[in-house]
C-alpha cells in the first residue's frame, strides 16, 4: 500500500451548495472537478494522509481578528464559519502534532477580507488564515507566524489585519496591481511603524512562470523565514497563477507548485482563489497534496501542459531579479525602517479609501496608531461605510505593553463620549475579550 | 420454504424457513480443506424428510472467497492499466503480470490521449506466453467514459476468454481500488465458478431447483449469473450474514449497535431504523482497500475464549485466541472462566476455570472472585469502549456541503443487540456500563444464517448526465443515451430508476422487495466565461439492503 513520507492532514470541504451568485467564478462547481481528481487517486486511502471534519467556528473566534459591521452574523453565512473551521482544524492536528502538515481544501475563500468587515471583497467575507491564526495563538499561546500568500492577487485583507503586528511576517506574491485586482500590493508597502518590514510584497509582471516563481521563493521568501524564526508557516495557496486561469496572466504550472510547496514547506496551507477549476485545480491541488506528503508528484501535469511554450521571457526575468534584490534590502533594513518612523509613545495617523467590490460598498478609514517599540501599538479605526455606518474600533494588540493598553482604553471611552458612531468596539487580545458598545 | 446457510470458520450454520418460523437449524464443523462437503452435509441435513421442491429460495453465504485470498490459492491475473497524469500506477500493481499502458481520460469523460494498439498486443503476447488465462482492463476515470477498457477488451478478446473490466464493478471514482477490485474478481473467478456449479448440479440432482442466491458484503444476495461477474463481491459476506440476522429484532426509526461478540472476536455494526449503514467507498479493511460494497463492520481480537494476561499489573484481554476456555480443556484462562466461575454461565467444568482464575489472582495478589469480576467486568467494558470509538468514527466523517454539515446526522444508538455464544451472559453488565438498553437476539447462535436466508437482492447504480456534452449514462451497465439541453433533474432519476429496477430484476430480486434509495444526488452549473454552457447530474441509487418480504419472524 502506497505510504507517506510525512503525516499530512486534509480538510476537503468543496461547499457544494454554496455561491455568490450561479455564474460567479465563486460557485458550486469551482472544486468539483479537484474532488474527482483526489478521490480517483485515491488520495485518502494513502497510509499517512488523513481526512479530517472541517470545525464549526463561532463569533468569538471571528472577534480576535476582524470587527464586523454591525455583526458577524450580518457578513457571514454558514459556509464561512465552515471554511474557516476546515483551516482551524488543520492547524489544531497540526499543533496536537497528529499531523506534520496540512492543507484546507476550502471555500469560500478569504484573503480580501480586512480587518474591518462592512461586506464582501474579491469574494471574501471573513479571513479564514487570519481567524484560524489567532485561534491558535490564543489556544495554543504560539506567537510568531509567517503567512506566504501565492494567490495572483494581492492577499490585501491578510496585508491589512497584520499591517502593524511585528510578530507576523507577511509576505505576498501576485501578480503587479497596475495590472490586477485589488491594485494594491507594491514593494513599498511594508506596514505600519511598529512592524515595517514584516510586510513585504512581491508585485511579480505578468507572463511570469514557474522560474520567477521559484526565484524568489529562493531568493527573497525563504531567506526572509530563516531568520524570523517563525513558530508555524500558513501558506494561502492560491491556484490562480495558473497559465490556463481565466482571470489572471501567468504562466504558472502544477510542476511548480509542488516544487514551492517542497521549498516553502508550510505546515498549514489553506486553499484560496483559482478559477481554471478544470484546467488547473485538479492537478494543481493533487500537486500540493503529494508534495505536503513528501511524495513523488513527477507525473502530476495538466493535459494541455507543454513548459517549452511557457517560458518566461528574459525582460520579465530581470525584471523579478531586480524585484527580488529591492525585498531583500527593504528586510534588511527592517529594524532601521521602524527606528525611522516615528518617536516612542506619539500617535501616527493614516487615511485609507476600501472598495468593497463584492458587495458595492466604499469604505473610508482613518487609523490612529500609537508607536511602540515594545508592542504592535493601540490602534483606533474611525470607519465611515457608504453605504452603511460609521463606527470606531479599537484593537489592543495580543502582546500589549502597559502603555498601550492605557492608551486603547482612552481610545475607546474618547469615542463613546461623541455621538458619531453607529456603534464602537474594543478588541482587547490579552484578556480575549470583545465589547460592542 | 427457504434456505439460508453460512459457512463461517470453524463451523457452518444453516436454517430452513417457513414463512412462519425456523422450522429446522443446524450446526456442522467446517471442513476447510472441502468446503462443497460442508455445505452438502447441511443440505442433507435440512432435506431430510422434505420435499425438495417446497423450497423456494436458497441463499449461501461462504468464506470462500475470503479463505483463497488469505492462503494465496488465487489464480495468476494479467492486469493492463492505462492511468494518465497522477500518481505513477506502478505503485498500485498486482500480481506479477502488470502493464501500464499510454491512454488518458479526465474527469469529465474526455479523451486526452488516446490508446496505442501496438502496447497492448504487445502485453498480450507476454501475457499468453506467461500462460495467463484471466485477465483486468482497469482505466483511470473509467466510471466517466470507458471507451479505452472497452478497446483493451476488444484486442485481448481474441485472446483470452475471462476479461474484468474495472467500469463494470463500481461508479465510485477510486482507481487503485478499481485496480484491486476487478484484480479480485479475476483471480476468484474459476474457483468460485467451479465451486458452485458443483453446488447447483448437486441440488439439482436431489431435486432441488429453486435459484440460488450468494450472500454478498453488503447483506443483499445476488443470482450465481450475476456472481460470476462479480465473484468479489462474496468476500466477508459472514459478517454481513450476522448484521441481516439482527434486523428482524431492530426496532423501528432507533439507532442500533449490532455486537456479534464470538469466540475470538467482535464484530460491530450499526443500523439505522433497520438498515445497516454501508462503507463509504468500498471494503477498507488492511491490506485489500476495495471498491466492493459492504456493510460498515469492525472486527476487533475480544471475543469469550481470549487469552487473560497481565500487563503492566493490570489485566488485559485479547487481542489474541490461544485456545479453547480452561473450563473446556484450555490452557489460559479466559472470559468464559470468569463467567463460569462466577455462576453466570453454567458450562463446562468449573474446578478448571476456578484454576484460571487463581492462576491470575496470584499474579495480582487478589482472590480468585475479585480476579473473576475484574476479568468480565474488563472483557464487557472494553466491548462497550470499542462501539463508542465506532460511532465516533462514523460521526467524524467529514462531508462535503453546507446542508450536510449542519443537518449531519448524528448515530445515537439507543439499543445494543447482542449476538454469539457468550452474549448472553454478558447482555446485563454491558448494559450496565454502556447505559444503553441491551437485548440478546434470539436463536442468535444461527442468527447468521437466518439472515442470510431472508437477505434481499441487493444493486446499486450510477447515472451522470452532462448536458453540454449532450450524454446520459451508466457505463456499469452498459447504458448511453443522447440528452437535450432541457433535461432536468426529473428525467435524471427516472432513467436511474429504470436501469436499478433492471438491473436488480437481473440479479435475481422479485419486485416486491424493490426497496430503492437514491444515495447520492449532484446537480452542477457548467458555466464558463460566466455563461451557463450545461449541467451535470450525478445519481447514485440503490436497493437497500434489508430482509424480502412475507416472512415475520419476530421475536
Amino acid at each position: 500500500m502506497l505510504k507517506s513520507d510525512k503525516k499530512t492532514g486534509l480538510v476537503f470541504f468543496p461547499a457544494f451548495d454554496w455561491a455568490i451568485d450561479p455564474t460567479h467564478p465563486e460557485r458550486e462547481e469551482r472544486l468539483l472537478y479537484t474532488q474527482d481528481q483526489v478521490m480517483e487517486e485515491g488520495i485518502f486511502d494513502i497510509n499517512g494522509i488523513t481526512e479530517y471534519k472541517p470545525e464549526l467556528i463561532n463569533a468569538d473566534d471571528i472577534r480576535r481578528t476582524h470587527f464586523c459591521v454591525p455583526d458577524e452574523a450580518s457578513v457571514t453565512t454558514e459556509s464561512h464559519l465552515i471554511s474557516a473551521g476546515g483551516a482551524a482544524a488543520i492547524g489544531r492536528a497540526v499543533m496536537e502534532k497528529e499531523i506534520d502538515n496540512g492543507f484546507a481544501l476550502v471555500r469560500p475563500p478569504g484573503h480580501h477580507a480586512m480587518r474591518i468587515v462592512h461586506g464582501g471583497r474579491g469574494f471574501c467575507y471573513i479571513n479564514i488564515e487570519a481567524v484560524m491564526v489567532e485561534l491558535l495563538r490564543q489556544q495554543y499561546g504560539i506567537k510568531r507566524v509567517v503567512i506566504v500568500d501565492t494567490d495572483c492577487h494581492h492577499g490585501d485583507g491578510t496585508n491589512d489585519i497584520y499591517w502593524h503586528d511585528p510578530d507576523t511576517l507577511f509576505i505576498s506574491i501576485h501578480q503587479d496591481g497596475r495590472t490586477l485586482y485589488p491594485g494594491s500590493g507594491f514593494t513599498g508597502e511594508l506596514g505600519g511603524p511598529n512592524a515595517k518590514g514584516s510586510n513585504l510584497n512581491i508585485p511579480l509582471p505578468p507572463g511570469t512562470g514557474t522560474e520567477g516563481y521559484l526565484y524568489v521563493i529562493k531568493n527573497s521568501v525563504l531567506p526572509a523565514i530563516e531568520e524570523f524564526k517563525p513558530d508555524i508557516i500558513v501558506n494561502s495557496a492560491g491556484q490562480d497563477n495558473h497559465y490556463t486561469d481565466p482571470l489572471t496572466n501567468m504562466n504558472f504550472s502544477a510542476q511548480g507548485y509542488a516544487e514551492l510547496t517542497t521549498l516553502l514547506k508550510p505546515d498549514i496551507a489553506v486553499l484560496e482563489g483559482g478559477y481554471s477549476i478544470e484546467g488547473a485545480l485538479p492537478y494543481v491541488n493533487l500537486g500540493i497534496i503529494l508534495a505536503l506528503a513528501g511524495m513523488d508528484y513527477s507525473n502530476v501535469v495538466e493535459p494541455d501542459y507543454h513548459p517549452e511554450r511557457l517560458k518566461q521571457a528574459s525582460n520579465v526575468t530581470d525584471h523579478i531579479k531586480r524585484t527580488s534584490d529591492i525585498i531583500n534590502n527593504y528586510w534588511k533594513k527592517r529594524h532601521e525602517m521602524r527606528e525611522k518612523a516615528g518617536a516612542n509613545g506619539t500617535i501616527q495617523e493614516r487615511h485609507r479609501e476600501i472598495f468593497y467590490d463584492t458587495d458595492n460598498i466604499f469604505e473610508r478609514q482613518k487609523e490612529r496608531i500609537r508607536i511602540c517599540r515594545e508592542c504592535a501599538g493601540a490602534l483606533e479605526i474611525d470607519s465611515q461605510a457608504m453605504p452603511g455606518s460609521r463606527i470606531m474600533a479599537v484593537h489592543i494588540p495580543l502582546n500589549a505593553c502597559h502603555a498601550c493598553k492605557e492608551t486603547a482604553y482612552d481610545m475607546f471611552e474618547q469615542a463613546k463620549t461623541t455621538k458619531k458612531y453607529s456603534k464602537i468596539f474594543l478588541q482587547d487580545r490579552p484578556k480575549d475579550e470583545y465589547i460592542c458598545f | 420454504m427457504i434456505i439460508g446457510l453460512d459457512v463461517g470458520g470453524t463451523h457452518a450454520d444453516a436454517v430452513l424457513l417457513s414463512d412462519k418460523k425456523v422450522e429446522r437449524s443446524i450446526k456442522v464443523p467446517t471442513d476447510t480443506s472441502n468446503l462443497f462437503n460442508t455445505v452438502l452435509t447441511c443440505f442433507n441435513l435440512l432435506l431430510e424428510n422434505i420435499k425438495p421442491q417446497l423450497i423456494q429460495r436458497v441463499v449461501i453465504s461462504t468464506t470462500l472467497t475470503t479463505n483463497s485470498v488469505v492462503q494465496k490459492n488465487i489464480d495468476p491475473v494479467g492486469i493492463i492499466v492505462s492511468a494518465g497524469p497522477g500518481i505513477d500506477p506502478d505503485n498500485f500493481r498486482r500480481g506479477n503480470h502488470y502493464y501500464p499502458v499510454s491512454g488518458s481520460i479526465d474527469h469529465r469523460g474526455r479523451e486526452i490521449k488516446p490508446i496505442i494498439h501496438g502496447e497492448i498486443e504487445a502485453a498480450a503476447e507476454k501475457m499468453k506466453k506467461d500462460g495467463i488465462k484471466y485477465i483486468g482492463v482497469i482505466g483511470k476515470f473509467s466510471p466517466r467514459n470507458p471507451s479505452h477498457e472497452i478497446t483493451i477488451h476488444s484486442i485481448l478478446k481474441h485472446h483470452f476468454d475471462t476479461i474484468f473490466m474495472g467500469h463494470k464493478v463500481s461508479g465510485k471514482l477510486n482507481f487503485p481500488r478499481r485496480i484491486a477490485t476487478v484484480y479480485l474478481n479475476a483471480a476468484v473467478f474459476s474457483m468460485h465458478k467451479n465451486f458452485f456449479n458443483a453446488v447447483t448440479d448437486t441440488l439439482k440432482q436431489k431435486g432441488l431447483t429453486a435459484p440460488i442466491q450468494i450472500l454478498k458484503a453488503d447483506g443483499g444476495t445476488m443470482n450465481l449469473h450475476t456472481s460470476m461477474e462479480f465473484p468479489g463481491q462474496t468476500i466477508l459476506s459472514g459478517p454481513a450474514a450476522s448484521v441481516m440476522g439482527a434486523i428482524p429484532h431492530a426496532p423501528d426509526d432507533k439507532d442500533i449497535l449490532v455486537l456479534d461478540i464470538g469466540g475470538t472476536t467482535t464484530d460491530l455494526a450499526v443500523m439505522v431504523n433497520k438498515a445497516p449503514l454501508l462503507e463509504p467507498v468500498g471494503i477498507g479493511r488492511g491490506k485489500h482497500k476495495s471498491l466492493i460494497r459492504a456493510l460498515h463492520t469492525t472486527s476487533k481480537g475480544i471475543g469469550g475464549d481470549s487469552e487473560v494476561t497481565i500487563k503492566r499489573g493490570a489485566i488485559a484481554i485479547g487481542p489474541d485466541r490461544k485456545g479453547p476456555a480452561m473450563a473446556f480443556g484450555g490452557n489460559t484462562p479466559t472470559p468464559t472462566d470468569a463467567m463460569i466461575y462466577l455462576g453466570i454461565m453454567d458450562a463446562g467444568d468449573k474446578s478448571l476455570a476456578e484454576k484460571g482464575m487463581a492462576q491470575i489472582a496470584s499474579k495480582l495478589e487478589i482472590s480468585p472472585q475479585q480476579a473473576a469480576e475484574a476479568i468480565f467486568t474488563k472483557t464487557c467494558s472494553k466491548i462497550v469502549e470499542l462501539t463508542r470509538k465506532m460511532v465516533e468514527r462514523i460521526n467524524s466523517k467529514p462531508v462535503y456541503t453546507v446542508h450536510e454539515f449542519l443537518e449531519g446526522y448524528k448515530i445515537n444508538p439507543q439499543q445494543i443487540l447482542l449476538l454469539g455464544g457468550p452474549a448472553p451472559f454478558m447482555a446485563a453488565r454491558i448494559e450496565e456500563i454502556s447505559g444503553i438498553k441491551t437485548t440478546v437476539v434470539p436463536m442468535s447462535s444461527v442468527a447468521n444464517a437466518i439472515g442470510a436466508a431472508l437477505a434481499r437482492t441487493t444493486c446499486e447504480i450510477s447515472l451522470l448526465a452532462d448536458t453540454e456534452q449532450g450524454i446520459e449514462s451508466a457505463p456499469e451497465e452498459n447504458y448511453t443515451e443522447t440528452i437535450t439541453r432541457n433535461y432536468r433533474k426529473d428525467d435524471a432519476m427516472k432513467t436511474a430508476q429504470k436501469l436499478l429496477e433492471k438491473k436488480a430484476i437481473q440479479s435475481g430480486a422479485i419486485e416486491e422487495n424493490l426497496e430503492l434509495e437514491l444515495t447520492e444526488f449532484q446537480e452542477f452549473n457548467i458555466v464558463r466565461r460566466f455563461s451557463l454552457q450545461g449541467k451535470i447530474f450525478r445519481v447514485k441509487m440503490q436497493v437497500k439492503p434489508g430482509l424480502i418480504k412475507g416472512f415475520s419472524l419476530a421475536s
